[in-house]
């Protein structure tokens, strides 16, 4: 039972529909990261997917945005509450890249230039669910949102979206990565409001 | 530490810091202490069930059931107004926390500390400040504050003590300065964050807080400066 807070209320946010339990709504795009933004030139940017075996798939930019790229309008969810409906971004379906990926791992750990790394089970890659994504607005991604490229898993909270990816270990066991080990819930839906441990 | 559900929460003492900034010391039976650097969660429900959650960083850190936040009012904001000025000693809330493991000074750590800090984002800040000013720790601990006027400065007397103490302190003023002030007036630049912080010589552990730009400015400026990314720590308030 919920503690009542006297004379809370007066400035109340309209309730909306589409925004996960504790949310709210922002127009703005707030950039939350654990670090400084790394800045990758293109010519030094690739993409890879490492599988058990060792083996790696590796893109280069030309080769990786020359890939079939799907146009993705949704809603993205932070856990420090702020959520934005109906982005628009361009970018690269997880199917598509994993067509190339034999494995027999459940799990994916992602890396990022700079450092960053999160844990996202592959079943939530993969069925038109994520993207790695590197236009925002019809635009070239900017390094403060993850550009050239970042992961794009908009069912999950946002740290899941992984800034400035460089590539996808698959692993057998769901292990934590960064914010998973720092004090947020190890996968993280926001109509379920998995924010922490 | 691990997290718990929400907590009642009972607001034992509030305070004035500035003119549009209180300082809430709340009671938390239950609460099972915080590192410096730790925020918590908030929540208010209005008498018909309406729920608002924001998270709030610590002021204070260690044992105890007490916590001690510092709130900013964001004008046209719904949570920060209430707590800055309706919110009164005996009022009910709940919290959550503490919360985050990674923007945390621990006492063994060896190497030296840069702080920096834009407006509110001085809170957890002053956590670690204290922390270390009560501590054994030798390491040196810098501040850079950058506030709009000397009068918008959240604990600014705590601050100045410290800093006849135990900490090493340089302000940043960005629209009013006290007369005669040496340095400019206005946002701090990548030359003036270099110069009012450790050299990456030093080997610093950087903790950067405040609103979104203000974090993106001055860690960026800390990495032109030729600090190692992986050394400066950042918390955005958003905003
Ligand atoms: C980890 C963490 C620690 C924090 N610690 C403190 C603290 O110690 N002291 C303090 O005063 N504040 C702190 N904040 C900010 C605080 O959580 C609230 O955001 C702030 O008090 C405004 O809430 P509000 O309900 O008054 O405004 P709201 O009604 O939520 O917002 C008003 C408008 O301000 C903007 N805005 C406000 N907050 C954000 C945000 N987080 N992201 C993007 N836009 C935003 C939005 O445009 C919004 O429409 C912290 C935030 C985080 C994430």
């Amino acid at each position: 039972m919920a503690q009542f807070t006297r004379g809370f209320g007066s400035r109340r946010r309209d309730a909306d529909p589409d925004l996960p339990p504790g949310q709210y709504l922002t127009t703005d795009f707030p950039v939350l990261s654990a670090g400084p933004t790394p800045r990758i030139p293109l010519s030094e940017w690739s993409f890879s997917i490492r599988t058990e075996t060792g083996e790696t798939a590796r893109w280069s930019w030309d080769e990786f945005t020359a890939l079939p790229s799907e146009e993705v309008s949704t809603d993205i969810h932070c856990v420090t509450r702020w959520s934005k409906l109906g982005t628009s971004w361009r970018g690269v379906a997880l199917d598509t890249l994993f067509e190339e990926v034999e494995t027999s791992f459940d799990y994916v750990m992602a890396h990022s230039y700079g450092g960053y790394t999160t844990n996202v089970p592959l079943e939530d890659l993969l069925d038109g669910k994520a993207w790695i994504a590197y236009e925002f607005d019809g635009e070239p991604l900017d390094p403060e949102h993850g550009g050239p490229a970042r992961l794009l898993v908009p069912h999950l909270y946002f740290w899941k979206s992984a800034k400035w990816v460089r590539g996808l270990v698959m692993q057998q066991h769901d292990d934590p990565g960064f914010w998973e080990q720092n004090g947020y819930h190890l996968r993280g839906d926001p109509w379920l409001e998995e924010r922490y441990w | 530490m691990r997290t718990t559900g929400w907590l009642a929460a009972r607001i034992a003492a509030v305070r004035p810091t500035t003119s549009h900034a209180r300082v809430l010391t709340l009671d938390v039976p239950g609460w099972p202490g915080n590192d410096p650097g730790q925020h918590l969660d908030i929540r208010l429900t209005a008498e018909d069930g309406y729920q608002a959650e924001r998270s709030y960083s610590i002021a204070s850190s260690g044992p105890g059931e007490r916590v001690e936040l510092a709130v900013d009012t964001v004008p046209d904001g719904e949570v920060s107004p209430y707590l800055v000025d309706v919110a009164e000693v005996g009022d009910m809330l709940e919290v959550k926390g503490p919360l985050g493991a990674y923007f945390v000074w621990h006492e063994s750590d060896p190497d030296p500390v840069q702080l920096v800090a834009g407006g509110s984002g001085i809170v957890p800040l002053l956590a670690m400040a204290r922390a270390h000013d009560r501590s054994e720790s030798p390491v040196p601990f810098r501040l850079l504050y950058s506030v709009r006027s000397p009068d918008d400065a959240l604990y600014r007397d705590e601050i100045l003590d410290l800093a006849g103490r135990s900490l090493d302190l340089t302000w940043a003023y960005t629209r009013a300065a006290p007369e005669g002030w040496p340095e400019p007036v206005g946002r701090l630049t990548p030359d003036r964050v270099a110069a009012a912080t450790w050299p990456p010589a030093r080997h610093p552990l950087t903790f950067i807080c405040g609103p979104t730009r203000f974090v993106e400015a001055a860690a960026d400026a800390m990495v032109a400066a030729g600090h190692d990314p992986a050394r400066v720590r950042t918390e955005r308030f958003g905003g």
